[in-house]
């Protein structure tokens, strides 16, 4: 039987603030183990917490940048667990009184745009880290806590149950991951756990109003994760049914390496968190003037530089998709067009041989060592007809091994395009006379030949011929 | 007359007079203490070493001609519930009766930069849940002026500590009249500071919402000098008022003409010990004959604020005391073999009874399901609390009533916890309403101290110090010395 999937996504960014939430200590991941901590990041006896301004204004920010209505009266609540990577015993969130609410973010799935509802947004502290001296907490002799991720912000954001698929929840996430990394609140880098989500995942028959019983995914920290891990659960649900089952609402932990979702004991499901204000913290207010000034501090979002790209410049909306994806790619766009005006070549060296080569070198763009303005003179070097664009090619390697600029490159190299009309057409006649065949062929309508001669022209010429010269002058000479 | 017996500030008059050092004056203590603590057990904490050295230091800057500090060379005891780098802070439990503070309490700074002589760790009830310092892991307390009673709670150690001559002055803290009510059982003069006066950092916290550092002391003027060391916004206490704090000597003038004291009638009621009750009117009509005008008042919530408290205290309780979980510091318990087992044994051999029932309360009244029909509730009737006081300030400047209702009681008499909890029914609204309370002796009843109360408007310490000196100075019971501590009563 087909059944509907009802997903909606709970995603924590850690906010990169210089310090922690509620104390002074450096947020930078990473360090020595308890190295970036205090009496409040390790709930010693009598520590308090202060409230990191830099926090708020953060959470505002997504909160604009997702269309949150930001909440006057705010207020933290303790929320009640026993672990030992929470050191105070509880953690400092917000239940009753979220910072944002009612916003939304706009996705495009198979070209059709759909809206995302986003329920709330609340600031929470991040807990330390278990580290185990076997492979997994159960075959340990001992475990130790590093308590320096202990208090970094996070934000939980939280959707509404709109999304109804995997592969929509991935480009959700994606989405998110652009938007945050555009305001700047976040590294979101995904292997660090900056940004990380739970799923929850129900279906339904398609006829049926009601929601089903909705299984939690814990631990999804990669978009292949988030995508995988739903593909996982809906199937896996919809096979409790079909064999007449009931899905029971239960929270499951998602296993990257065996791509499965197993079940928590119900034991540690079990949990009254016991929430109350925190009488530590004041509560409170984000008065309506700084939220103002939150707001003309906001960059151009994903939405709109996407449109600035395929209205102004012409990008096709796939090319310009792929350009504003990523921030540091974006960015990267803009600069070469600060240098050229060929906004389709500079997209297709970005989304062609550049993420290639990142790719190929597992690197990401903002660690992409040849400048934005090389690129852009590049482009300009084959637009002048000065390069052609294939030995564009050897040029980009050039930069990316000597860092040199682009027409120096050529000028070394020697690989400035032959266009002058009787070089090339000495180097034609030599090739028609050394491949008569080829060109008989050619002549008997035989079109692929002429493509042969060319490639031997350019060979002649070490590839700097000119190729539409060449194509012209072969043509002329074998009508 | 022994020094042991003077006031911290006839003490500093000495000293810069030159009439005894510092260190003279802390080995003075410390012989004291060598003397009656086998009697009193004020202590849990000796700090006799890092004392003598700061008393040295003092010294040198007197020799220097160094102006110092108002309380700088002279010993004073700190409750151990408060955080003092390098020196044990076990809050009487055995949960952390291994733990060595990492660093120091706000108000711990200001002393050790006004040069204070810190002479140990003042023993308590358990992470101050008591009203009797018998919760205590380590020792009961016993009351100077009589011994077989208890000096009250939960900050015992630091009243009986003053009373008996073993320091100058101390430090309390006071959630629901930890302070006060074991200023009134040992004679001694207690403040409970405005909520937010004084820094909580470093005080390990019992209710948040609640608690307040404050001294103890053998007069008025102690607790006013105390206070300006120890006052003041704290940038880790995001509840302390970010406004700078009054020099609260000026209070200090024998003069009480047109003040309005409310008597609240509701404090005179059921429960009320005759003789208490005597004393105390007696000095409210001292007060009345100084020039203060008196007035009959009504707080007429006050019947529910022992209930209120005992959900709102629990319930923060048992989220502040969640972090002694055996992982990070503090006792820990043996032979676990996982995580569950390591908390529940820890907490289990860790605690004591009165904690674990205090915990168990919090724990069930937060628990979903109850959360509206507890918490919830308290909260409201904490509202009302606050507004039937607001009300009353708006006629008149100061309350006056009973600490307690009862003076010192016998040693284990108590062991029902309900009725132990009606010894801060006077008390425990102050704490609910965040507002500044004294308490003063004024007078005894078979051998033992009876005190008298006075409440002021939030953030007016001044009223409240100006009405306790002007009473003192007539009165004159801070003169009085316990029989334990050398000196004639
Ligand atoms: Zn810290």
């Amino acid at each position: 039987m087909k059944y509907e999937t009802i997903i909606g996504l709970e995603t924590h960014v850690e906010l990169k603030t210089a310090t922690k939430c509620f104390c002074s200590c450096p947020a930078e991941f990473g360090g020595e183990p308890n190295t970036h901590t205090c009496p409040t990041c390790t709930g010693m006896p009598g520590a308090l917490p202060v409230l990191n301004k830099k926090v708020v204004e953060f959470a505002i920010k997504t909160g604009l940048a997702l269309n949150c209505e930001i909440q006057r009266y705010n207020r933290f609540d303790r929320k009640n667990y026993f672990y030992p990577d929470l050191p105070k015993g509880y953690q400092i969130s917000q239940l009753f009184l979220p910072i944002c609410r009612g916003g939304y973010v706009d996705i495009e799935v198979d070209g059709t745009v759909k809206r995302i509802g986003i329920t709330r947004i609340h600031i929470e502290e991040d807990a330390g880290k278990l580290v185990h001296s076997g492979a997994s907490i159960s075959d340990s002799d001992f475990s130790v806590v590093d308590y320096n991720r202990s208090s970094v912000p996070l934000i939980e954001i939280v959707s509404e149950p709109d999304l109804r698929s995997p592969q929509e929840a991935r480009v959700f996430m994606e989405k998110l991951r652009s938007i945050l990394e555009y305001i700047g609140v976040s590294d979101c880098k995904m292997q660090e756990g900056s940004l990380r989500c739970d799923a929850n995942v129900s279906i339904r028959p398609p006829e049926q109003k009601e929601f089903g019983a909705r299984s939690e995914i814990k631990n999804l920290n990669s978009f292949r994760s988030v995508q995988r891990g739903i593909e996982y659960e809906e199937a896996r649900q919809a096979a409790v049914l079909d064999e007449g089952g009931r899905v029971v609402q239960e929270t499951r932990t998602w296993d990257e390496e065996r791509g499965v979702t197993h079940s928590m004991r119900s034991k540690e499901e079990a949990h009254d968190y016991r929430y109350f204000p925190d009488p530590d913290l004041v509560p409170f207010v984000a008065e309506a003037e700084w939220v103002a000034k939150i707001a003309e501090t906001m960059p151009e979002l994903p939405d709109a530089r996407k449109e600035r790209l395929t209205g102004r410049l012409g990008l096709s909306a796939y090319d310009a998709s792929g350009v504003i994806a990523r921030l540091a790619t974006a960015d990267y766009f803009d600069e070469a067009m600060k240098h050229t005006g060929d906004a389709k070549s500079v997209a297709n060296w970005i989304l062609g041989d550049i993420s290639a080569w990142l790719n190929g070198n597992n690197l990401e763009m903002r660690d992409f060592p040849i400048p934005a303005e090389n690129v852009a003179a590049m482009i300009n070097l084959v637009n002048k007809g000065v390069l052609s664009s294939k030995l564009a090619k050897t040029v980009f390697e050039e930069m990316l091994k000597s860092g040199k600029a682009p027409a120096e490159i050529v000028r070394e190299k020697g690989l400035e395009q032959i266009s002058d009309a009787g070089a090339l057409a000495l180097a034609v006649e030599k090739i028609i006379t050394a491949n008569p065949k080829s060109a008989e062929d050619y002549k008997a309508g035989k079109d692929k030949a002429l493509g042969f001669l060319v490639g031997q022209v350019m060979k002649e010429t070490k590839g700097r011929a000119n190729p539409e010269m060449i194509n012209k002058l072969l043509r002329e000479k074998l009508s | 007359m022994s020094l042991c017996n003077l006031p911290a500030h006839e003490l500093g008059k000495k000293l810069r007079a030159k009439e005894v050092s510092s260190v003279e004056l802390t080995k003075e203590f410390l012989n004291r203490i060598a003397e009656v603590e086998p009697k009193i057990g004020a202590f849990v904490t000796l700090c006799e070493q890092a004392a003598l050295e700061t008393a040295a230091l003092v010294d040198a800057k007197i020799a220097r001609g160094e102006t110092i500090a108002p309380l700088a060379g002279i010993p004073g005891a700190i409750k151990d519930i408060l955080c003092i780098k390098g020196v044990k802070t076990t809050c009487s439990s055995r949960i952390l009766d291994n733990f060595i503070a990492p660093y120091d309490a706000t108000v711990i700074a200001k002393l050790k930069q006004n040069d204070a002589v810190f002479i140990g760790k003042a023993n308590m009830d358990e992470f101050a849940m008591g009203s009797t310092t018998e919760t205590s892991y380590f020792k009961k307390t016993r009351n100077p002026w009589a011994p077989d009673c208890t000096p009250g709670g939960s900050s015992g150690g630091s009243a009986a500590g003053v009373a008996a001559g073993e320091a100058a002055w101390s430090l309390g803290s006071d959630t629901g009249g930890s302070i006060r009510q074991p200023a009134a059982f040992t004679g001694t003069v207690g403040l409970k500071p405005t909520y937010g006066r004084v820094s909580r950092y470093g005080c390990v916290a019992f209710a948040s919402s609640l608690d307040q550092v404050g001294p103890i002391a053998r007069d008025v003027t102690d607790c006013a000098l105390v206070l300006n060391a120890i006052s003041g916004h704290c940038e880790h206490d995001s509840t302390s008022y970010n406004l700078a704090a009054p020099d609260f000597t000026k209070a200090l003038h024998p003069d009480i003409k047109g003040v309005k004291i409310g008597v609240p009638k509701e404090y005179f009621g059921e429960g009320l010990d005759k003789a208490v009750e005597e004393k105390v009117r007696g000095a409210i009509r001292h007060l009345s004959e100084l020039g203060a005008e008196i007035v009959d008042v009504s707080l007429p919530h006050t019947e529910y604020a022992v209930a209120t408290y005992y959900i709102i205290a629990p319930a923060e309780a048992s989220a502040n005391l969640a972090r002694f979980d055996g992982v990070k510091y503090g006792y820990r318990a043996p032979g676990c073999r996982n995580l569950i087992e390591m908390t529940v044994k820890t907490r289990t051999q860790g605690f004591g009874n009165e904690v674990k029932r205090r915990i168990m309360l919090g724990t069930y009244v937060l628990s979903s399901g109850y959360y509206d029909a507890y918490y919830n509730k308290a909260m409201k009737v904490r509202t009302l609390i606050i507004e039937d006081f607001k009300k009353v300030f708006g006629k008149v400047d100061v309350l006056a009533c009973p600490t307690a209702p009862t003076t010192a009681l016998p040693l284990g008499a108590m062991l029902d916890p309900l009725s132990i909890y009606m010894l801060d029914v006077y008390t425990i609204p102050v704490n609910m309403a965040g507002l500044p309370g004294i308490s003063i002796p004024c007078g005894f009843s078979g051998g033992k101290p009876v005190g008298l109360q006075l409440i002021g408007r939030a953030l007016d310490e001044m009223s409240v110090l100006r009405a306790a000196y002007t009473y003192e100075q007539s009165a004159g019971f801070h003169k009085m010395a316990a029989p334990i501590g050398g000196a004639s009563a």
